[in-house]
């Protein structure tokens, strides 16, 4: 009895295996990628995250960012038969809030990709992180040089960005500067982030270059509130304008008390990208009239922008972009989606299985990509932006400031 | 005598003594240098010594709450910063509407009146809810607790603020009357400077005249002596404690309109660095003393104010003004270690012996 009961399970097991290789043959997927791969199950989204600043006095420049994604991921749709799914953590704009973000990104394997850091301080910190992680990092908003040259600690693989290195836009600053405003002293404030920093020694090293004078090169707290004292001692050096590269709840604060120092009246101030925002408008009041920022120059931008992107932002949002960095975001999930399109193996039930390394190469790969903010060329470093820095100025009660140079 | 005293002293007193000294060389010989430069002229210093002073007046009467608190309970009020916060923010808004109804430039100084009136009540009320809901059931609890609800009660205000008024930057409407300066003789003093000045001295005064003088200010002062005592003496402790915080309160919020008159934006996260720096000059003064407040926050403002531009300068350490908050805090620390008590702090304490 027993023995006959055996036999049939014996019998039974041969049968089903005889059976399954007359099914439709399936191979299973390997992963031969060297940092691993990503598995997306049929109906299950692709997974992108975000680290962006969308908290505190900051928020306009990531939540800008994000909106700039959602419009990407709305104006693409699915991607390969499965829709893209964002999450993300806020970048706090700091050391500390790329820090948390990073780790808390960092902990989950389904994420193909991140777009972020708002902020460079905060990239220095959580790229480490999300880079070890195995992900493709694309920043929308990180401008300080380093993150992009070769050989710096602060490039990390997997790393690429779509907003501009601020060698470009420091001496765009400069020339705008010493050619168009006619000014040969100037000083500096920055706040100690990477990307002030940075921004502010490369418009110094440019201004000094085309032949004008730094008076000063003063580093003020970032949540501090009184810079009179600071800005008091800059006067002292008579400066024909003032270059602070901040953010901006001390960029709205600065250009309220420089009104109020003796000795600063009629002196120039101009900000860069970080302070194009409405809280500047309302932050800094009347004293807003004539502020300078150097920017991206919108104009540049493919005529996309204007037909396509700004209509469904609008649509999506009931309102204008609120900064400057969101189509460099749209870009930057663009890219990336590109990129998964690209690399992306699908079995015949639709699984996906993307390779971390794989996309890495197809992101650095990027080549004259029609993207809004121009036709993006990604280097072996990771910059892909086509970059063209415009002069705007602020105007009291009116956003967006207006364009002035070149 | 003297072997007697060679026997007291130990080896950190002499490495406490020996930083002490570096640290005060040090200060001269930066001083000494920037002012060897000349690369400030006078009209620099005395635009510096003003922003230090105004600086000082708004630091001083946040000071007084801390003072006020820890006279009369022993405790540090960490939530008197965002006590701070509360009024002025609320109050930017009833500007706003002062200048929709065409009131703000039309009559200034009655505007000006309602505003301080409104920061000054709500600040007070929050502060006594505060002492209602938050510290007066852990009265008798050990001196840690309180310590601990008052900084969790801190970060529940600064949220709840932001939740009501947004996480932006609001601006503070300026007022025409208050643009420009004067001149004394031939110093200019900006009028918001000259306004925040004389209004936070009038109003330390005023809060002086209360403490020293007034039913109140006694009851007060029996209550910090001695609670048990005082309570057997007919004082209703509980009234006098909550009056303590509503004095405190208020002053917290017509030191917040002072302060938006010198730097016009508020937000939620306003209250942490004033706080921070008044707390750090109620210790410097000597806590629990009024007059030690006021003296530790003018102090503190000057530091901060002309420190950078003096002896930072000279010593040839670039960006000075960044090291602000470091000179404050090291002041701070300097203080405790050769005079714990603070500035004034002593005879406050003999006093009490």
């Amino acid at each position: 009895m027993k023995k006959s009961i055996f036999t049939i399970l014996a019998l039974i097991v041969v049968a089903s295996m005889v059976l399954a290789a007359c099914g439709p043959k399936v191979v299973p997927f390997e992963c031969t990628d060297a940092i691993g791969c990503v598995d997306v199950a049929p109906g299950e989204p692709i997974h992108i995250a975000y680290a962006l600043v969308i908290s505190g006095a900051d928020e306009t420049l990531g939540v800008d960012s994000r909106n700039g994604i959602e419009v990407a991921m709305a104006l693409k749709g699915q991607l390969l038969g499965h829709d893209v799914q964002l999450t993300g953590e806020d970048d706090g704009c700091s050391a500390e809030g790329g820090q948390a973000a990073g780790t808390k990104l960092a902990a989950d394997p389904t994420i193909v990709a991140v777009i972020g850091t708002s902020c460079s301080s905060a990239a220095r910190v959580a790229l480490p992180l999300l880079s070890g992680a195995g992900f493709s990092v694309v920043s929308p908003s990180n401008t300080a040089p380093d993150l992009t040259l070769e050989g710096n600690e602060n490039n990390w693989p997997g790393y690429l960005r779509t907003a501009h290195s601020d060698l470009h836009q420091g001496a765009a600053a400069a020339r705008f500067a010493f050619e168009s405003l006619k000014v040969t002293k100037a000083a500096t404030i920055h706040d100690g982030s990477l990307y002030a920093e940075k921004l502010q020694e490369v418009f110094a090293n440019s201004f000094v270059e085309l032949g004008g004078t730094i008076t000063a090169q003063e580093a003020v707290d970032p949540n501090g509130t009184d810079f009179k004292s600071a800005l008091t001692s800059i006067a002292a050096g008579e400066p024909e304008m003032i270059y602070y590269p901040i953010f901006v709840k001390a960029g709205s604060l600065i250009t309220r008390q420089a009104k109020e120092v003796p000795g600063l009246e009629t002196t120039y101030l101009m900000g860069a990208d970080g302070m194009f925002s409405p809280d500047v408008v309302e932050g800094a009041g009347e004293a807003v009239e004539g502020l300078y920022v150097s920017s991206p120059d919108l104009a540049a931008f493919a005529a996309e922008y204007q037909s396509v992107f700004l209509p469904k932002y609008e649509e999506l949002f009931g309102t204008q972009p609120i900064s400057i960095f969101h189509a460099h975001a749209h870009d930057a999930a663009m890219i990336i989606f590109a990129a998964i399109e690209k690399v992306a193996v699908q079995d015949e039930d639709g699984t996906l299985h993307i390779g971390r390394q794989a996309l890495r190469d197809a992101l650095y790969a990027t080549a004259d990509f029609k993207g809004l903010t121009g036709n993006l060329t990604c280097s072996p470093t990771g910059d892909c932006a086509n970059p063209v820095i415009a002069a705007y100025q602020y105007h009291v009660g009116e956003y967006p400031p207006t364009k002035v140079w070149p | 005598m003297f072997r007697n005293w060679m026997q007291r002293i130990t080896l950190t007193d002499v490495v406490i003594w020996a930083i002490g000294l570096a640290i005060l060389i040090g200060v001269i010989w930066g001083s000494i240098v920037t002012l060897g430069t000349g690369k400030y002229s006078t009209a620099t210093w005395i635009d510096l010594t003003l922003i230090g002073l105004a600086l000082g007046g708004v630091y001083a009467l946040i000071a007084l709450g801390y003072t006020l608190v820890y006279g009369i309970l022993r405790m540090i009020n960490f939530a008197h910063s965002e006590v701070f916060m509360s009024g002025p923010f609320t109050a930017t808004f009833a500007a706003w509407a002062l200048v929709g109804a065409g009131w703000w430039n039309k009559y200034p100084i009655l505007s000006l009146l309602i505003v301080l009136g409104v920061s000054a009540v709500v600040s007070s009320i929050i502060a006594v809810l505060l002492e209602r809901i938050a510290y007066r059931p852990l009265r008798t609890a050990p001196r840690l607790v309180p310590l601990i609800t008052a900084i969790g009660a801190s970060f529940f205000l600064q949220y709840v603020f932001r939740g009501l008024y947004g996480s932006g930057l609001k601006g503070y409407p300026e007022m025409t009357i208050l643009q420009g300066f004067w001149m004394l003789g031939s110093i200019r003093v900006f009028k918001t400077q000259a306004v925040a000045i004389v209004g936070a001295v009038i109003m330390m005064l005023i809060l002086y005249g209360i403490v020293q003088w007034t039913k109140l200010g006694k009851a007060m002062r029996s209550v910090s002596e001695n609670k048990e005592v005082a309570a057997l003496m007919g004082i209703d402790v509980d009234k006098t404690i909550s009056r303590t915080f509503a004095i405190g309160g208020a002053a917290a919020g017509m030191a917040g309109i002072l302060y938006l008159l010198l730097f016009p934006v508020a937000h939620f996260f306003m209250g942490f660095f004033p706080g921070l720096k008044a707390f750090t000059a109620a210790v410097l003064g000597g806590i629990g003393n009024v007059p030690g407040a006021f003296l530790g926050a003018m102090m503190l403002g000057l530091l901060e104010s002309v420190g950078p531009s003096l002896f930072l300068d000279g010593l040839g350490i670039p960006a000075p003004y960044q090291l602000k908050d470091a000179i404050a805090f090291s002041v701070l620390v300097l203080i405790l270690i050769f005079r714990p008590t603070g500035i004034l702090g002593e005879r406050l304490a003999q006093a009490k012996a």
